[in-house]
This record gives structure tokens, sequence and C-alpha cells, in this order.
């Protein structure tokens, strides 16, 4: 069974993932490491439901809508704020500081 | 009265349990049918803002028929709960929503901010706040923050012509996500150590010893923590927190304030307490260290501040640390504390934030504490509001505001958790020097600049918000005991019956 | 042989994800992930979920990666610029906190294989191999669509909802004119 391996595949995925959100500045790179983040955690879900039942499996359906919605949200966010900066990078987003 | 039993496997049970949800979906879909083609005209924008009004109250009105009947699951609740919690917090919640649509009615046209989807997502983030409440498993909890961030991650952007607006959604939509990311993994570990999602069937689980002490359950509350102390602002997550409340549009940030941060708790109460009741060690300490830096860092960097907007954003951390003292309690009379809190804390913040919005006109972010000086002697009754907003806020005696501390303290003193109320005593003390130095300013100093006061408008939405906010708060102030034992009431029922929450250590 | 093959993937997927999280270009940055991605619906076909690895195929690796890279090209953000790291001070932090947290979770997995976790494993209702017997007899979607539409039903239908909110936010902030 490769429950144990898979398990700790996706806690280093997962550690990897918040170490470049925690790293990056440009908005997108970071957005694209929490969906890292999220497919560390699917990875998680669907090793669990071997043993468990597929409801595990069912869930990770749920994380992907999530993840679809907030992509969709999220790079509008990015699109406006590049109208107003022309920049993504968060060294040049700092108006609202202190 | 014999309660009302709900079925919640068949169709016909599920559609009646989630009928406030189901109103509030149905009003935002008509609502984005009619402003399809009624859209660019500001006569167009009152009329969404008033049907989105009627839609609350109704949402409301169904709340208060299912609480009143008395609505209780047939069997183990799948996937929502029915009990006093979430009629409670959901009637909380819905209370924030309708203060926050009377403000944004005069404001968003007042700024020019002519967006009625405005008022749709307003509507869709109020389904997630709801299910936020009243979730009985954890898919729920996070599917019901994720419908709510991300409506509020767009309403903190929606004045499109200002770069701080957006950069404001753009913060909060990194570290929500970020967030987002630890609450699953949250999930997906007590997923692991139980076998299962639903709440009451985990409380179960946990009955086991066995399973108390397992790595991967601790590991799990640790990383669920992680995600909701992002979503509460709990001090080291709160980084966000300031920036978006200042950058974001003030009837925003007062539904942000008050209803999502309410929201945020009454999820993390529902988790700890329903879920978690039995592995209080894998999650207490955690919750202990959090309440004491919130309150410490909230209130002292809060001192620091001059202007009034950021003043209350820093304020509203500090709150976030009564309330997780009111967790960290870790007894059901710590659930009815939160409630209580929560009411009175929603109320208190709208008010402030609506009479913030009243007195600075184009850019209200910029208002500094002096700006108030001598506005008692023009606007007497919108000084006195304030002056009750910020007293509850303090927790002052004879406001709603103080009964609710004082419950934390009762709280948490029975908990055996004496150091914390101490430091609740003593993070409310300094907290006087940065809410009586605003009243200080308007009944004590001479007038400086007339033009603020002159320029003081509220609308007959915000003046109906701040008068109403103001009269509950001193009404429950002096006679709390009805509001008491419905929040008494509510947070027993947070217990999974045949486990047995917060036994004295 | 499914150790070879479930080693060969997560060996892929580690290396991607590490790729895409130190790649100055953000383009490069997305096809290191989308590599990561196809890696990881390798892992869950080992793992009895085709079905979850197809939509894994069709809608991450599709679907929401193309519209990543789509926003990068809109913006003109393929160019490698200069690098977007964060400072020694900010690299130290993260690096401390990523390695601490994957040594933490590795630890921790690994007591759990050791120690205590053939009781745990003793505890899930399926016994090893029960998952894709059943998927054998029902089919990978039959599967999932029980459980799907009968116990999870609120969960899709709130699913629904968000979906919705997404779209009248996005347009909401991303349209030029509304």
């Amino acid at each position: 069974m490769l429950l144990g391996p898979a398990l700790g595949v996706s806690a280093l995925l997962f550690a990897i993932g918040v170490g470049g959100v925690l790293l990056r500045r440009n908005a997108i790179v970071i957005f694209m490491c929490v969906e890292l983040m999220l497919n560390a955690v699917n990875l998680t879900f669907v090793a669990l439901a071997q043993q468990i039942g597929p409801q595990g499996q069912v869930i990770v359906f749920f994380v992907m809508a999530v993840a679809a919605a907030e992509a969709a949200v999220g790079l509008a966010i990015i699109l406006a704020v590049y109208r107003h900066k022309e920049s993504v990078n968060l060294q040049d987003v700092n108006l609202l500081r202190g | 009265m014999t309660p009302m039993l709900i079925d919640l496997s068949a169709p016909a049970g599920i559609t009646l349990a989630l009928l406030p949800e189901i109103v509030l979906t149905g009003w935002a879909l008509i609502l984005l049918l009619v402003i399809g083609w009624r859209h660019g005209d500001p006569d167009h924008h009152r009329w969404a803002g008033g049907f989105t009004l009627v839609g609350l109250l109704v949402a409301l009105g169904t709340v208060l028929w299912l609480w009143r009947a008395g609505a209780t699951p047939d069997g183990l609740p799948l996937m929502i709960a029915l009990d006093g919690f979430r009629w409670a917090t959901a009637a909380i919640f819905l209370i924030g929503g309708i203060a926050a649509v009377l403000l944004a009615q005069g404001y968003l046209g007042r700024e020019r901010i002519l967006v009625p989807e405005f008022y749709a997502l307003v509507l869709f983030a109020m389904v997630g706040m709801l299910l936020m409440g009243g979730a009985a498993d954890l898919i729920v909890v996070f599917l019901g923050l994720e419908l709510m961030s991300l409506s509020v991650y767009v309403l903190a952007g929606i004045k499109r012509r200002s770069p701080q607006s957006a950069e404001a959604a753009l913060k909060y939509f990194l570290l929500g996500a970020f967030a987002s990311g630890f609450l699953l993994y949250g999930i997906a570990l007590l997923y692991g150590a139980t076998g299962t999602t639903n709440l009451q069937a985990i409380a179960l689980q946990l009955a086991d010893s066995e399973i108390v002490g397992r790595p991967m359950l601790a590991l799990g509350a640790g990383m669920l923590l992680v995600g909701f102390g992002f979503k509460v602002s709990a001090v080291p997550f709160h980084m966000w927190a300031p920036d978006v409340y200042d950058g974001a549009p003030t009837p925003v940030t007062a539904y942000m304030a008050a209803a999502v941060k309410a929201a945020g708790f009454a999820a993390l109460v529902r988790v700890a307490l329903t879920a978690l009741g039995d592995a209080t060690a894998a999650w207490q300490t955690t919750v202990w260290w959090l309440a004491v830096l919130t309150m410490v860092v909230g209130n002292l960097v809060a001192l620091a501040q001059r202007r009034l907007k950021r003043m209350l954003a820093y304020s509203s951390i500090a709150h976030a640390g009564y309330l997780l003292v009111a967790v960290a309690a870790a007894t059901t009379q710590g659930g009815s504390a939160f409630l209580f809190y929560a009411f009175a804390y929603t109320l208190m913040t709208v008010g402030a934030f609506a009479v913030l919005a009243a007195v600075g006109r184009d850019g209200e972010s910029d208002l500094l504490i002096d700006d108030f000086n001598g506005l008692a002697e023009r606007r007497p009754w919108l000084s006195f509001a304030l002056a009750v907003f910020m007293l509850s806020l303090l927790g002052f005696p004879g406001t709603a505001g103080f009964i609710g501390k004082w419950l934390i303290l009762a709280a948490a003193v029975d908990a055996g958790q004496a150091t914390l109320a101490v430091m609740v005593v003593g993070a409310s003390v300094l907290s006087a020097g940065y809410y009586l130095p605003v009243i200080m300013a308007m009944y004590m100093k001479p007038s400086e600049r007339a033009e603020v006061a002159e320029g003081a408008r509220l609308a007959r939405g915000g003046r109906l918000v701040v008068a109403a906010a103001a009269v509950v708060l001193l009404l429950f102030g002096v006679w709390p005991n009805r509001a008491l034992d419905v929040a008494r009431d509510s947070g027993r029922q947070l217990a999974v019956p045949g486990v047995i929450i917060g036994l004295p250590r | 042989m499914r150790e070879v093959v479930f080693w060969g993937f997560s060996g892929v997927a580690l290396a991607a994800a590490l790729l895409c999280v130190t790649r100055r270009s953000a383009v490069a940055s997305a096809l290191w992930l989308v590599l990561t991605l196809f890696s990881l619906a390798g892992l869950f076909v080992l793992l009895d979920a085709q079905f979850i690895a197809a939509i894994q195929v069709l809608v991450y690796a599709g679907a929401i990666m193309v519209l990543f890279l789509f926003v990068i090209m809109l913006l003109n953000l393929g160019r490698a610029g200069p690098s977007d790291m964060r400072g020694w001070l900010g690299r130290g932090v993260a690096a401390l906190l990523g390695v601490g947290l994957a040594v933490e979770l590795w630890v921790l997995v690994r007591i759990v294989r050791g120690g205590g976790f053939a009781a745990e494993t003793a505890a899930y209702p399926l016994p090893p191999g029960e998952l894709a017997r059943v998927q054998q007899a029902e089919g990978a979607v039959g599967m999932l669509a029980e459980p799907l539409f009968r116990q999870y039903l609120v969960p899709f239908e709130i699913t629904s909802v968000l979906l919705l909110a997404a779209i009248v936010g996005a347009v909401v902030l991303a349209k030029r004119k509304i």
C-alpha cells in the first residue's frame, strides 16, 4: 500500500507551496504556489480515500471547483491591479502601509 | 411546544432546512436578472438596494420562523445543522448585512460607485456566512467560507477607480487563498485521523481516547487554527487586516469587520466545540496564545493610530482577541458568551463605521481623530451615538459591550483560565487609551475644522443604522436578560448528545 | 513495479514543484506547475482514482492553467525580468519556514507509518485493495456519482452558487466598462 508514502509526498509538496508563497513577490506566481498547496491536499484526500471510502475522492471534486472559482476571481483582481499600477509585483503595490 | 422534526435525507427536508439560504440565493438570481438590463441609472441602483434589503428581511423572517418552530434533525445532522447556534448566528449575520446594505445605499451613490452587482455579491457572501454558522460537516464549512471570501474579495475591490481599493482586494485575496490552503489541509488531516468529515461523527470518534492521541489529529487541528487565524485576523496572522480595512469602501469595511469576522468565529466555535470538544489538548493551548497575542498587539498598535479608520481596524483585531478568549474557554458557556459578544460587537462596529462614513466625505480614510474636535456642539446626536459605540467597544458598564465582556470573563474564569481573564481586563484598560480620546475630542476640545461638522451627512439608511445600533446597545446594556437566555440556550446546543464538553481538568 | 512508478511520478512532481517556485519567468513557473499537475494525475491513477486523474488533466492542467498562461501573456509578463525573489532576509525566513514545515510533516508521517499507523489503518473501514474492487464493480464514475448526488448533495449545490458568485465577481472586476 502506498498510503504512507503518498501522505509524505503531499506533505512535501504542501511545504514547497508554502515556501513559494513566502519567497516570491510576483502576485501571479504566488497564486500558482497556492494552487500547488491545494493540489498537495488533493493528493492527501485521494490517498486516504483508498482506505476510508470514495467520499475522499468526492471532496477532491469540490476542491477543484473551488480552485477554478478562485482562479477566475483572483486573476480578475490581478488584472484590476495591473490596470492601476502596470505591475503585479507586490513591491510596487505598497500604497497601503503602516 | 413540539419541535419540528426534519428528515435531512429527503429532498423536502433539505429544502426546508436550507430555506434561508435558498431565499437569499433566489433573491440574488432575480436581482442579477433584473440588473442585466436596468443598470446604469442611480434610480436602478437604489432599487437594487431596496430589493436586497427586502430579501435579507425575508431571510431573517424564515430564520426566526424555523427558530421558533424548534426545527430539529431526525437523527444525525448530515451537512447542515439545525440548532439554536445556527439560528442565533444567522440572525447576527443578517442584522450585520442589513446594516451594511442600509449604509451602502447612501454611500455608493455619494462615491459614484454605480455597480448594482454589489448587492448580489453581498447576498452571495451572506449565503456563505449562513452556511458557515450552520455547517454540520467540514466540507460545508470550507465551501461556505470560500463562497463568503470570494464575494468579499470582489467587494473590497469594488471601487474600480481607486488603486487603494484594488490593492486591498489583491492583498486580501492572496492571503485569504493562502489561508484556505491551510484550512483545507487541516480538514484533510482530520479526515485522515477520524475517517469522517461530519462534525458530530468526529466527536463520537474522539470519545475513543486512542484516536485523541494521534499526531495527525493534533497537526490537523493546528492547520485548521492557522487557516481560521487568518480569517478572523488573529495575531500573528493579522497583517492583512489593517490595510484591507483601510483600502476597502467603508460599508464593505463595516461588513468585513462585523459579519465576516463573526462568521469566521462562528465556524471556529462550532468546529472547536462540537467536533473537537473532547480533544482540547490538540488546540486549547494554541488558542490561548493566539488570544493573548491578539489582545496585546491589537491594543498596543491601536494606541499609536491617529487616523480613525485605521484605529477601528486595529480595534477590530483587538476584539478578535476577546472572542478568542471565549473559544479558549472550551466550554459551551464560552460558546454562549461568544454569541452575545458577537451580537453586541456587530452592532457597535457597524455603528462606528456608519458615523465614520457620515463624517468623512471622499476619503474618510484620511480622517484624523483631531478632526472630530468640537463635533458635539454642531452634531449633538451623531456625537452621542459615536460616544455610545466607543464606550461599548471599551466595555463600559451600561452598554451591551460590558455585558458581553463580563460573560467572556465569567466563561474564562469558570473554565479555570484566570490568567486569560486578567489579560482581558488589562487589555480593556489599555483600550481606554484610544477610545476615550475620540469622546474627549468631540465633547471637550474646541472646534477647528467647521467644514467637517457641516459636511457630516447621513442618508436615511445610515441614520437608521446609527440610531438603532445605539438604542439596542444601551437597551441590552441595562436589560440583557432575554438576550442572555437566548445566548445561553443556543450555546448549550453545541454539545453533541452523549459527549461531554468542557469537563474541568 | 507499482512502487517504482509511484516514486518516479513523485520525484517528477517534487522536482517540477521546486522549479515552479524558483524560476524567474512567470511562464516557466506556470509550465513547471503543469508538469507537477500531470505527475499528480499519474499518482491519482496509482491510488485508484482514475476519474479524478482525468478531471485533473482536463480541468486543472487544461482549463485553469490555460487561464493562468492567458493572463500572463495578456499582461506581457513572459519575459524573465529581474528576480522577484524577496531579499536575503526574506529568503532566509521563507526557507526556514518551508523546510521546518516539510521536516515536521515528514517526520510526522514517518511516525504515523512506523508506530501507530498499523492500528490506524486497521481502524479504517476499507481493507487494502477494496476500493479498486468497488471501482471495478461500479465503474470509476459510478463509484463517485452515488455519494456525490446523495450524501454530498448539499455541498454540490453550494458549489454551483460558488461558481456563479465567482463569475459575477470576475466580470465586475475585470470588465473595462460595466
